[in-house]
Order: C-alpha cells, then sequence, then structure tokens
C-alpha cells in the first residue's frame, strides 16, 4: 500500500503545485490589472480618502472636497455647478473624472495617479495629505456676464486676454449641473447621467470648445489677412456687384442683402471688411488662389490641434480646393469649421500686434502650504508648421483697424462701447437649417472675444444677435480693467 | 512556552537517556512558536487600529497558550509517542484564522473572533477527550456500518424540519440545536471515511482481484463493489441536493484514493475519472446553479457586480494585496462576501501578501505530508485506510476552497480547514488531527518497542476488563489466542 500511497501523495502535489502557480500568476502577473480592475472598489476607496484640492476662481472655490461620515471620505461639491461645468467637469464614483478633474487629476490629488494603487504612499505617511488648489485664470464677473447674457439661447462665448491666452471666461448653454453627478450615490449619478446623455440639447457637450462650426463671415478675418500679406492695401479696389460669377459653375455668390455692398462701382477692402461684402471676399479667395487661403489659415492654427489643458475640438479647412469650393471657402461657408475659442484666439491674435498666443484656463497650481508647484503653461502657439506669428505686425494693425470700422460704421455696430476700442467681425454662416450667428473681436488690447449662437432663429445675423451679447460681456470686462 | 519547555524536559528525563529527538519537546517548541506567532499577529492587528495595546490581542495570545499547554500534557499523557508536527501545525493554522476572523470583525462589525475562540477551547478539549478514551482506533472498525449510517443520517440532518436552519447562502447545510448552528455535514465527512477504512480493509482482497472485465478494464465482482458505491454515490446525491458540491468533490475524491490505496489498481482512478466527467456533464446539463458556477469560472468579467460578484472580488483582493500584502489590517476584507468563512484565504492572501498566502499553503501541505507518512507507517490496514482517507479529505477540502478562490478550479463554498471561522469545522479539523495523533502514536510507539497498552485510565480500566473476558474465554475455550503482534486481524469481525 505504501507505493499507492507514495502515488496519492505525488497527485496531492501537482494539486498543490498548481494552487502555488496560479496564485503567482494572480498575485504578481495579474496584480495590477485586479489592483486597477474599475469594479475594484479599493481603488475608489482610498482615492477618495484623499482631500481632494479646490480648483479656484478668483477668491472662490468653484469645485472643493467636503468631509463625509460615509465609507467613502470626501465629496466633492460644486459652488455655482452650471456655471463652470464645462471646465470643472464632474468626479465620479461611477463615471470616473471629466473636464478639469480628470486633466488636472495628479495635482488635485496631490500624488501620480498610479501610486494611488500603490501602497508604499500610505506606508510612507502621505496617506492624510491633502491635494493640491489649482487656481484657474477665469473671472468670475466676465463668466457670470457670458452666462447670463447668453440666457437660455444655445451658445458659447470666450473671452482671452490678448496679451497672455489666458482664458477669462469659456461657458456654453446649455449645461449641467456636476453635483448630482460627483454624488455618493450610484443610483442618483445613473439617474442623473441618464437624463443628461438622452436630452434632445445636449448639455454635456462644451460648445465652446468641443464642437465645430461654420465661421461664415469671420472667416474673412483671414481672407483679408492672407490679401495684406500679399500686400494689398485696406485701400484697394474691387468691384462692388450684386453677383460675383464664380468661374468654372453656374452656383454664384451673392450678397447677404442681396444687392451691392455700397452701390458705387467700386469697393475697398477695409470698406467690403466692415460691410462683410461676399462678393468682394469670394472674388479676392479665387484671385490669392486655394493654396494662400489654407496657408494663412493653417498659419493662424487651423488644421493644427490646438495646445489646451481641455481637449479641443480641431478647427478645419480643407485643402486643395478647387475655385468654386475657394470661393465658398473664402466666405466661411462650405466645410470650413472652427471653434468659439479658436476664434477668440484669432481675435486676440490682432489686437495684439500678431500673436497667436496658446490658450490656457490654468494659472497655477499650489499644494496646501501655498507653494508653487506649477505655473501657467504660456506662450505661442507653434508646432505643426505654426510659429505663432500668423501675421506680421503691419498686417495686425491693419486688420485691426478693419475690425474697429466694422464696429464703428459696419455690421458690428451693436457692439460698440462708449469711450472703448472696440473692434470686431460679425459672421452668419447658412450651411444648415438655421444659420449661425457669430461676433468675434476685442476690446482695446486686454480682452479679446467670441460669441457664437448657432440656432438663434432663422432671422438671426451675427451682428443682431451675437454682436449685442458681445457688448454685454466686453463692457463688464472693460469694466474689471479699469478697476485695476 | 516556559512551562510547556519545562514539561517538555521533564518527559525527556522520562525517557530512555539520549532521547534527544522526543517528539513532545519538538512539539513543545513548536507549539510555543505557533502560540508566540499568533500572538505577535494579533498585537500587530490590535496596533493597526489603534496605537494603544488592545486587551483582545493580548487575551488571544494567553487564551491559545493555555489552549496549547492542555493539548500538549494531554497529548503527552495519552498518545506519547504521537507525531510531534501534527499539534503545532493545527495550532499555527487555527491561531491564523483567530487573528484573520478578528480582522473580518474589525472590518465588518461583526462579532465572531470571540465565539472562534471559545470554539477552538471546546474543539480541542473534545479531542483531549477522544484521545483520552480511544486507546487504538482498530476497535473502530467494528462499527464500521454504524458509521456509515451515522454519515447518511448527518448528510440529511440539515433538512429534517424542525431542526434544520433552512437555506443559507443558497444551501441547505445548517441545522440549529439549542440555540446554536452546526454544519452535520463536517462531521460526516470524518463518520465517512471511518466507514469507507472499515468496509475496504475487510474487503481489500476481493477488490484487488479483477474477475469482471468492463471493456479494456479489469474489476471486480459488483457485489464486492456495490455496498461503497451505493453509500458513495449516495453521500454524493445527497450533497448535490443540498447544493453542497464542494463537499460531494471532496467525499467524491477521497473515495477513489481510498479505493485506489486499498487495492492497488489504477483501473479505479481511472474509472473514477470517467464517472467524475460523466457527473460533471450532467450536472453542468441538468443543474442550472453548476452551469452558472462553471459559466462564472470561465468567465468572471462579464457579470463582476453580479453573480460573478464574489470570485471577482476574491481576485481583487489577490491582486490588491501583490507580493508582500498591504499589511495587517491595511486591506478591505469587508468587500469580499464570506471573508472570515469561506474566502478567509484571500483575506490572508491580501494583507499578507503572496509570501503569507504560500507560508499558509505550506503548512497545509507539511500537515498532508504528515498525514501520508502517517498513513505508511500505521500498523494495520484500517489505521492506513483510515489515515490516508481523512489525510486527502484535508488536502482536497484545501484545495476545492483555494482553488476556488483562485479561479483554479469553478468555486464551491467549503470552509478552510482550521483558518475559516466555524465550530463543526473545527471540530471535524481537531478530531481528524485527534485520530491522525492517535494512529502515528501506536505505530510509533510499537517501533520504539513500547509494549501495546491502553494509555488512559478509563481505557486502561477497558481493557482490563477486556483482558479478564477473554482471560474467561481462554479459560472456557483452552484455546490460545493470537498475542498483540504487529498486525492482528481478528478486528475485523463484526461486533
Amino acid at each position: 500500500m505504501n507505493r499507492s500511497i507514495g502515488r496519492v501523495g505525488a497527485a496531492l502535489l501537482v494539486l498543490f503545485g498548481a494552487l502555488f502557480v496560479n496564485l503567482n500568476v494572480i498575485t504578481l502577473i495579474q496584480a495590477d490589472d485586479l489592483a486597477t480592475h474599475p469594479a475594484n472598489r479599493r481603488l475608489i476607496v482610498q482615492e477618495y480618502g484623499i482631500a481632494r484640492g479646490p480648483i479656484v476662481v478668483g477668491d472662490e472655490a468653484i469645485a472643493s472636497s467636503t468631509p463625509t461620515d460615509g465609507e467613502l471620505r470626501y465629496l466633492r461639491t460644486y459652488a455655482s455647478g452650471p456655471r463652470y461645468a464645462h471646465l470643472t467637469g464632474y468626479y465620479s464614483v461611477v463615471l470616473q473624472r471629466s473636464g478639469l478633474e480628470a486633466a488636472f487629476n495628479e495635482a488635485l490629488t496631490g500624488r501620480p495617479t498610479e501610486v494611488v494603487a500603490q501602497n508604499l504612499g500610505e506606508l510612507l505617511g502621505s496617506a492624510n495629505r491633502p491635494g493640491n488648489a489649482v487656481q484657474l485664470t477665469i473671472d468670475a464677473r466676465i463668466q457670470e456676464a457670458a452666462q447670463s447674457a447668453l440666457g437660455d439661447r444655445e451658445g458659447a462665448v470666450v473671452v482671452v486676454d490678448p496679451r497672455s491666452g489666458a482664458v477669462l471666461a469659456s461657458y456654453a448653454n446649455p449645461t449641467y449641473d456636476p453635483n448630482p453627478l460627483s454624488s455618493h450615490d450610484r443610483a442618483e449619478i445613473r439617474d442623473a447621467w441618464d437624463t443628461l446623455r438622452d436630452r434632445d440639447d445636449r448639455p454635456l457637450v462644451d460648445r465652446a470648445t468641443r464642437e465645430i462650426y461654420p465661421p461664415g463671415s469671420t472667416f474673412k478675418l483671414i481672407v483679408a489677412a492672407a490679401a495684406l500679406e500679399a500686400g494689398i492695401t485696406p485701400d484697394a479696389l474691387f468691384p462692388d456687384e450684386v453677383v460675383y460669377d464664380v468661374p468654372q459653375t453656374t452656383a454664384n455668390i451673392g450678397n447677404f442683402s442681396g444687392g451691392a455692398c455700397r452701390g458705387d462701382d467700386e469697393i475697398s477692402l477695409e470698406d467690403a471688411f466692415a460691410v462683410s461684402c461676399n462678393t468682394v471676399f469670394a472674388r479676392l479667395g479665387v484671385e490669392l488662389g486655394d493654396a494662400d487661403l489654407v496657408r494663412q489659415a493653417e498659419r493662424f492654427g487651423f488644421n493644427r490641434s490646438m495646445p489646451y489643458e481641455l481637449g479641443v475640438s480641431d478647427s478645419v479647412i480643407p485643402r486643395d480646393l478647387d475655385v468654386p469650393q475657394t470661393a465658398q471657402s473664402a466666405i466661411g461657408q462650405r466645410d470650413v469649421r472652427a471653434t468659439p475659442m479658436h476664434l477668440a484666439l484669432i481675435a486676440a491674435a490682432v489686437a495684439n500686434g500678431g500673436e497667436l498666443h496658446r490658450p490656457h484656463v490654468v494659472a497655477n497650481v499650489r499644494n496646501p502650504e501655498g507653494e508653487l508647484v506649477m505655473g501657467p503653461q504660456e506662450g505661442l502657439w507653434t508646432g505643426a508648421g505654426g510659429d505663432g506669428r500668423p501675421v506680421s505686425a503691419r498686417t495686425a494693425e491693419q486688420l485691426r483697424q478693419m475690425m474697429l470700422a466694422a464696429v464703428t460704421s459696419g455690421t458690428g455696430q451693436a457692439a460698440r462701447i462708449d469711450g472703448v476700442e472696440v473692434g470686431g467681425k460679425t459672421g452668419t454662416a447658412q450651411t444648415g437649417t438655421t444659420p449661425v450667428a457669430w461676433f468675434a473681436g476685442f476690446a482695446g488690447n486686454e480682452v479679446a472675444i467670441a460669441v457664437m449662437l448657432p440656432d438663434g432663429g432663422a432671422d438671426a445675423t451675427g451682428g443682431g444677435l451675437a454682436a449685442p451679447i458681445a457688448r454685454e460681456v466686453l463692457q463688464v470686462a472693460v469694466d474689471r480693467e479699469q478697476q485695476r | 512556552m516556559t512551562a510547556g519547555n519545562r514539561a517538555a524536559s521533564e518527559a525527556g528525563r522520562d525517557r530512555a537517556p539520549g532521547a534527544v529527538n522526543n517528539p513532545r519537546r519538538i512539539e513543545a517548541r513548536l507549539l510555543a512558536g505557533a502560540v508566540v506567532l499568533t500572538a505577535l499577529a494579533g498585537t500587530l492587528l490590535g496596533w493597526s487600529v489603534a496605537p494603544d495595546l488592545p486587551p483582545a490581542a493580548i487575551i488571544t495570545g494567553v487564551a491559545l497558550a493555555v489552549i496549547a499547554i492542555v493539548a500538549h500534557v494531554t497529548v503527552r499523557y495519552a498518545a506519547p509517542d504521537a507525531d510531534p508536527a501534527l499539534l503545532p501545525l493545527a495550532f499555527l493554522l487555527n491561531g491564523l484564522g483567530l487573528v484573520f476572523v478578528r480582522r473580518v470583525d474589525l472590518a465588518a462589525g461583526s462579532d465572531l473572533a470571540a465565539a472562534q475562540m471559545v470554539w477552538t477551547a471546546v474543539t480541542v478539549g473534545a479531542m483531549c477527550v477522544a484521545l483520552l478514551f480511544v486507546s487504538s482506533v482498530r476497535p473502530l472498525a467494528r462499527y464500521q456500518y454504524t458509521f456509515g449510517l451515522l454519515t447518511i443520517v448527518l448528510l440529511v440532518l440539515p433538512v429534517v424540519p424542525g431542526i434544520s436552519a433552512g437555506v443559507i447562502n443558497g444551501a441547505q447545510l445548517w441545522i440549529d440545536l439549542f440555540g446554536m448552528r452546526f454544519q452535520p455535514g463536517e462531521i460526516a465527512k470524518l463518520t465517512g471515511v471511518l466507514f469507507l477504512a472499515g468496509y475496504l480493509a475487510r474487503n481489500r482482497d476481493v477488490l484487488s482481484v479483477a474477475t469482471q472485465r468492463i471493456g479494456p478494464l479489469l474489476v471486480p465482482a459488483a457485489r464486492h463493489l456495490a455496498p461503497v458505491f451505493v453509500a458513495s454515490i449516495g453521500a454524493m446525491v445527497i450533497m448535490a441536493q443540498l447544493r453542497d458540491l464542494g463537499s460531494a468533490l471532496l467525499f467524491f475524491g477521497t473515495f477513489i484514493a481510498m479505493l485506489y490505496v486499498a487495492t492497488g489498481r489504477l483501473a479505479y482512478p481511472a474509472l473514477g475519472g470517467v464517472l467524475f466527467a460523466v457527473a460533471c456533464y450532467l450536472a453542468y446539463t441538468f443543474f442550472a446553479h453548476v452551469r452558472v458556477r462553471v459559466n462564472i469560472w470561465i468567465d468572471p468579467w462579464t457579470d463582476v457586480q453580479g453573480s460573478a460578484y464574489q470570485l471577482a472580488q476574491s481576485l481583487f483582493a489577490l491582486g490588491t494585496g501583490g507580493l508582500t500584502g498591504t499589511g495587517l489590517g491595511l486591506g478591505r476584507p469587508q468587500d469580499v462576501p464570506f471573508s472570515a468563512t469561506d474566502a478567509i484565504f484571500v483575506v490572508i492572501g491580501e494583507e499578507l501578501g503572496l509570501l503569507g498566502a504560500t507560508a499558509v499553503l505550506v503548512a497545509f501541505l507539511l500537515l498532508v505530508a504528515r498525514g501520508l507518512r502517517i498513513a505508511q507507517t500505521a500498523r494495520d490496514e484500517f489505521s492506513t485506510l483510515l489515515a490516508l482517507g481523512l489525510t486527502v479529505t484535508f488536502a482536497f477540502q484545501t484545495f476545492v476552497i483555494v482553488g476556488g478562490l483562485t479561479r483554479l478550479v469553478p468555486l464551491t463554498g467549503i470552509t478552510l480547514p482550521f483558518v475559516s471561522y466555524g465550530g463543526s469545522s473545527l471540530l471535524a479539523n481537531y478530531l481528524i488531527i485527534g485520530v491522525l495523533l492517535r494512529i502515528s502514536d501506536e505505530s510509533r510507539g510499537a517501533a520504539r518497542g513500547r509494549e501495546p497498552r491502553a494509555s488512559s485510565p478509563p481505557a486502561r480500566k477497558r481493557a482490563v476488563a477486556r483482558e479478564e473476558a477473554a482471560a474467561k474465554r481462554r479459560a472456557r475455550n483452552t484455546q490460545q489466542v493470537t498475542s498483540d503482534g504487529d498486525r492482528q486481524d481478528d478486528w475485523t469481525d463484526g461486533p
């Protein structure tokens, strides 16, 4: 019997050997995947055990962590939640993170994301260390003005500081409340999420950065810049036609009014810009050629990804356009698309003498002791063929004057503020069922703005709908500057 | 432990000169190590919760030390030549279990550790009483059919109205008696092995002779095999009905292993393997709950929050623990279902890591190795088969639950011997240790040249009575009875 007992022992040894091997595979090879599996609560409990740093606008924390009695020790709450939702994002046990909560997670927790999954950090005593504060460049008054100026209308307002690229306001309507999504109650999160996701007006989409729209006549900024860079002066004269007979096609281009732009035989470039003359700019586009037009657009950042702390969609202009396409594109129709954030930066580049800054919304990151951990991500928007200088200083000044004229005597008069140098360009793109109304402009060299309303009604125009909103927001921004 | 050492050295003086390898002295040292390790782990756990040394840690250490001393002294008296490693290994696992049951208490707000401490005292006491009163296992063979019947009764008890505790966690395995909850199936493993050992030892000769041919296999006549098959399959069917699949599996494995060792014929494991495969297929086809279990095993990740929750949480715990673990008291046993009972192994794995879990498995493996050694050196066939059966049960039980929790095999609920919370399980396992102690004491004592003797006062009294009865018989029949030699085979005569 001893031999068969030995064999039974050998069989048992094989079984235990399998246990050992399997245990090693789990605890050594699969360990990371298991430890960081979304359904593994340990990670969330550990993460929610950290007093996450606040997101601060001015002196006010717009996102902060408050202690709870529950297993998840800190609850994320958002003061003025909907106003800043597209910036802060949410911080959710079910949906993970979005917005700045996602982009600055490491800063806000005060430690690298991977360390949270490890145990060493706990042993080293960092368990109770609060996270860092993230200070935004946003100005609360401008952000609030943007929200109230848009009211219930769908649209986006972006305000930047032309001198640095700092984002002073970025608001898109409709918006959502991140508080229920950041709850510790899974059912509440799911209910809120399902409701938001199923809404036809898509409140979770940030129209300021995440969607691209046909820029309409605001694209004439690019065409004018290309013309000026090519040596054409603002007082150069063009035929003032009722209809521009586009070569190679029967689909000709008329003006918005249906008639000629000025009624004389000829019109200067500056005047054509001020009154947004389609026939002149379509002709100019064709004369410059698609290569020059696209090159100028790309120097302004089209077809390039924007360096920004939050995700931004790329503005686009197709390359290798034929003549009819070039004519259409020159007045911002056809397949040209841009984000409001991008148009604000283009307006800012005109206002500051031709420098295209990279936008940034985070002013700095400070640790709980108040020491600077990280400064702003400033600089020119370079890379992918751009040098951060889309136009010369001279061209920029000429463009600036043309934009001032457009507000003083052209389509943008509704944006005028007494005693303040306001310039801008309106746009009314008509590719869809309802026109997209635009205004891109500046006040002095301290603020640049883009206002976009994609669904203002059949009669909406940039000058009639977007310019007054820009005025309201610029007024607040200018007052702020003057108080300094 | 000083007391233990002194006891050991005194025992040493009793022995022949030069008895350095006195098993009881070794046992005392190993026991002291097990108790100290438990006390240290308990203290560490206490510190992880509060900076002040909590009294519970001290009480656990002291209580376990007292129980260990009682057990050691009893063994020294009742089974002086028994294997020295059994008791320390059992205490090490039991002590670790106490620490981790308390760990789960701290996390889940339950209060099981104190009860487990009481159960430890009671079940070790039961083992000591058994050692004192059963001076030899051989007479137990006479009661093989009693044990067989008892096994079935124990298995059926949980469905008897009045004492049944009803369906708990999907299985009907518990009874309520005197306000306490028992799992009679745990004891049934012991009685089942007693029955099989008795039956197989008696019939091993006829079972080894193949007279029938089934395909390429030569098997013995059906009438010899029928009783074991009926009893074993009956037990398995009952357990399957009670949804205690883990127990059914380990009972089957034990049965096949014992049949193989009794006959030495590989045809039995081969046939068993085929039967097992057929049973698996049938169970998968006809039982929805088996299908669910198997599907979870194949893919736990599609229903992590639902049916696969327990398995997924077990794997998360082990994966989070990694090589060195989170540290005692720093894991999250509250996330793992049944963390104090079936899943206690992954709590150990999470907090002590691969290293700690491996140490626990090695302790089990050592215990199994000792058990097999005891089976090999046992003085008679019944003892051999008994030791083997109990050891294999023990090993299979460990394999089924640890393999289940680590997704090596489908997960079925079953306790981890000595470590899991539960009085019935502790009782069964300490009785197994008691039987192994007794068998090893008999064989090692005989090897040392010790006179076969009754080793406890009551047993001695009974032995004297038996001796007198035998003398009377001798006087009546003037017939010479074989002396108590190496092998004594008259015990196979039933009562």
